[in-house]
């Protein structure tokens, strides 16, 4: 207990240490561990997303948008980080590499099974009414496929932001990880005042894209209950 | 730009009505000249030579037993599917000259499980192919609003609507109001009332037929049910495996004359009765009610033939009193007299009437 | 704050040693000497652990799961708290959640136990309330209507037929635990992640990264396929195509 309350003291320091030269301030850290992420998904956003939802409107290539998703989770992202260090040095560039390597693959998945699983009969009733393909992609699949491309695009978020955090084992320092990987000059209050921090970060990242995600979902959708707490709520997808 | 057909590509001024692509206030007629459709890997075709003509403002229906290419034939017609030989005119230009997208905004199009696009509310989805063609918002909003009216449904209220919040009889009738909604030479109706309960489904045949005599389109309506096909057709093709033609006539010349065994068969053994229904007292004489002792109960003049039939029957024979419109009796029938109906043609003209 | 794992991976200083080491000096990124020399003591007992830890965290896991999915499947009011609760944990970068619990627990198994519990939670719950939920109305109002109680309803109707949700849960949650467990060795000093972590730890040992970064992949994926199998041993009546 008393080391929470020591942590908690740390935070409202700013991360610094009385009586030791001046550290890299909370606020700081924070920002950078945000920038790095948003880069990351950012990227990984608008590689990912446009594959994705291409291949669902034209209903190709499932096994593979479907397999790299699982592929995807078996790679232990800790294991990716250090290879990408390992080879190509330490570096803002090598991480945002890493990281967005581990966020394609749930983008692509998610929007390629939104856009795909539109029900046929209302695409079919689109194309028979006289829409062309582009305008069916536009008007029709992209609005319903909304709640499905953005848990993907949380979980991909989710995951970039905590593999930035672990960045740091790597030896890539910029990140609130740097305090839990430097517990010797730390000690335990302040390594776990920067968990704390980023415990906070994660959960606040998720709220605003819940936001975000409410916010573009079509009104119709919401009233049918195809958007339910679960979607709202948790960033997987489940596949039977 | 050449189809495969080598045909080529008309610009798209060149539409299907002269008056151009926005105002259609006059029904298409519809032919089919060997259209044929063959699906690769697959031996036999789907449709192996079909033709037949709707007159303008007529309801054709396509009706068979599953496989025999109904809904296959009527997806070609708006080239949802790709035509293998064959051409179909409408209007007397053929739907290969033109551009699918555009030649789909000119035919209405409800499907069985209709499709309604969720995220849109009804308003939304009805004003669909209207915003499409490039209507101002006005007229979209007022042909919305005339729309449901027609449909009897509240223009304020549903209209504000989203699929999810209707029921299913509602949602179907938004699905017929959005393919009327450009106002269509042609209409394409797949099973449109297949997902229905047979009550509401009945409803919903009698509100049709309304509608078709007061907007006059030409329709193609799928159904499996003969039964429908017959409550609902002016003329029936009654299709076979591989899209063969067995018989394109009147229902009452199908009941009447089935042209082979198959007919016969699908359209039932009761098919004299099924003739008795498209007639009502009215067409027919009555006898008068003097001398003869009825107890068989009471119909009004506007019931069938048939349902006059069944009181009898069901009252063990007895002859059964005619009301008019206005509580009197007309007169009587007795089952003798409608024995003999059918045989003498008396009948005839009375059902060509009713196909009125 | 890493410690080597016991034994630790024979690394040579580069630059030195005899000829026998030539590949490690030279860094290359797969030396079958050094695997070779190196298995028994740091690989194998480090894939062992990590299998270990799995196991323990996915049991308990779907356990847990389990028991909150059933008692939601009967009391609805319990589903929203409980999907609020085990998201926020979900939510936690594993590194938070792993240092939150030293805090309390120790820099112990039991602390990396704790929280790749946590990660399994929300998979399997939702997982396991979906396929019950999907069983179809009209199969369960049968089984009643044959005069089964709820119990034997749920033993012999309701969960066989939940079984692919559940297992595909089940295949989610493992994989995301094997992955998480490399990160866990932080805390707890087992598993994978020693190797990886030691790989990094000075310079960059490619040899021992490759290896043991590989190791964890594979021993998600063979988990992975094994899931499957145990499904369609499990539910032989999704195998059978429609007649």
């Amino acid at each position: 207990m008393n080391n929470f309350v020591e942590a908690i003291r740390f935070i409202g320091r700013n991360g610094q240490i009385p009586g030791e030269p001046p550290l890299p301030t909370l606020v700081h850290l924070t920002l950078e561990t945000l920038k790095i992420a948003g880069i990351g998904i950012g990227l990984a956003v608008a590689i990912a997303l446009p594959i994705g939802v291409w291949l669902g409107h034209i209903h190709r290539g499932s096994f593979v948008a479907i397999n790299v998703g699982n592929i995807w989770r078996a790679l232990p992202s800790l294991a990716v980080l250090a290879i990408g260090v390992a080879f190509l040095g330490i570096g803002l560039r090598n991480v945002e590499l890493a990281l967005i390597v581990l966020a394609v693959p749930p983008i692509i998945t998610n929007a390629y099974v939104a856009v795909d699983g539109v029900e046929p009969e209302i695409v079919d009733a689109a194309r028979g009414m006289g829409l062309t393909g582009w305008e069916i992609l536009r008007d029709v699949e992209l609005p319903l496929a909304i709640p499905l491309i953005f848990a993907g695009i949380r979980t991909a978020a989710l995951f970039v932001v905590s593999t930035t955090t672990i960045a740091a084992l790597t030896g890539y320092s910029g990140s609130l990880g740097d305090i839990i990987n430097n517990e010797t000059s730390y000690h335990l209050p302040g390594v776990l005042g920067a968990a704390i921090l980023i415990a906070l970060l994660a959960l606040a990242v998720e709220l605003v894209l819940a936001a975000v995600q409410r916010a573009l979902t079509p009104r119709g959708l919401k009233l049918g209950g195809r958007e339910d707490l679960a979607t709202v709520l948790a960033p997987v997808v489940t596949e039977a | 730009m050449a189809n495969r057909l080598g045909f080529p590509l008309l610009p798209t001024d060149h539409t299907a009505h002269q008056e151009g692509p926005s105002a259609f206030p006059q029904a298409a007629t519809l032919e089919l000249r060997s259209v044929s459709k063959r699906y690769p890997g697959q031996r036999q075709p789907a449709i192996a030579d079909l033709s037949f003509r709707v007159e303008a403002g007529e309801v054709c229906v396509l009706v068979g037993p599953s496989g025999s290419g109904k809904t296959t034939a009527m997806r070609l017609i708006n080239r949802m599917i790709p035509l293998s030989g064959g051409d179909i005119l409408l209007g007397g230009s053929s739907v290969l000259q033109r551009e699918p997208h555009e030649l789909r905004r000119e035919i209405g199009y409800a499907i069985q499980q209709i499709g309604l696009f969720p995220h849109h509310t009804v308003a939304e989805n009805i004003a669909t192919v209207p915003r499409l063609l490039g209507w101002g918002k006005d007229r979209v909003a007022a042909r919305v609003h005339e729309l449901l009216d027609l449909i009897g449904m509240d223009p304020d209220d549903i209209g504000a609507r989203y699929p999810a919040q209707l029921s299913g009889g509602q949602r179907q009738r938004v699905g017929v109001a959005r393919a009327l909604a450009a106002d269509p030479p042609l209409m394409l109706m797949d099973e449109p009332f297949g997902a229905i309960d047979p009550i509401n489904r009945a409803r919903l045949q009698e509100e049709f037929l309304a509608l078709q005599r007061r907007v006059r389109k030409t329709v193609v309506f799928v159904t499996h049910d003969i039964d429908e096909a017959i409550k609902v057709g002016d003329k029936i093709a009654i299709l076979r495996q591989g899209g063969h033609l067995a018989q394109y006539d009147t229902p009452e010349e199908i009941l009447t004359n089935p042209a082979d065994e198959f007919v016969a068969e699908f359209v039932g053994q009761d098919r004299a009765l099924k003739r008795l229904g498209l007639a009502t007292l009215e067409h027919v004489e009555l006898l008068s009610p003097d001398g003869i002792p009825t107890g068989g109960g009471i119909v009004a003049r506007t019931t069938t033939v048939r349902d006059a039939l069944s009181q009898i029957l069901a009252s063990g024979g007895k002859p059964v009193s005619v009301l008019d419109d206005r509580g009197g009796v007309a007169g009587v029938v007795t089952l003798d007299l409608l024995g003999t109906l059918l045989g003498g043609g008396a009948l005839d003209e009375a059902e060509r009437d009713f196909a009125r | 704050m890493i410690v080597a794992a016991a034994g630790g991976p024979v690394i040579p200083t580069f630059g030195s040693g005899s000829g026998s080491f030539a590949c490690e000096r030279a860094n290359r990124l797969f030396c079958p000497g050094w695997v070779s020399r190196n298995w028994s003591s740091v690989l194998w007992p480090a894939l062992v652990q990590h299998i270990v830890l799995t196991l323990i965290a996915v049991s308990i896991g779907f356990v847990l799961s389990m028991a909150l999915a059933l008692v939601a499947y009967r009391r609805r009011w319990l589903e929203r708290p409980v999907l609020i609760v085990t998201s926020i944990l979900y939510t936690i970068p594993s590194l938070a959640l792993f240092e939150l619990l030293v805090a309390p627990v120790g820099q112990n198994v039991f602390a990396a136990e704790v929280a790749l519990v946590s990660y399994t939670l929300l998979i399997l719950f939702r997982n396991t309330l979906t396929g019950l939920r999907e069983v179809p109305a009209e199969v369960r109002d049968a089984a009643a209507g044959m005069g089964m109680g709820p119990t034997q309803s749920l033993l012999r109707v309701e969960i066989p037929l939940a079984l692919p949700a559940i297992i595909a849960g089940l295949r989610i949650a493992t994989v995301t635990v094997i992955s998480l467990a490399t990160v866990a060795s932080l805390i707890d000093n087992e598993g994978l992640g020693v190797p990886i972590l030691t790989a990094i730890s000075n310079e960059v040992f490619k040899t021992e990264l490759i290896v043991a970064g590989g190791m964890a992949v594979l021993l998600a994926l063979a988990a992975d396929a094994l899931l499957v199998l145990a499904q369609r041993a499990l539910t032989p009546w999704t195998r059978v195509k429609a007649a």
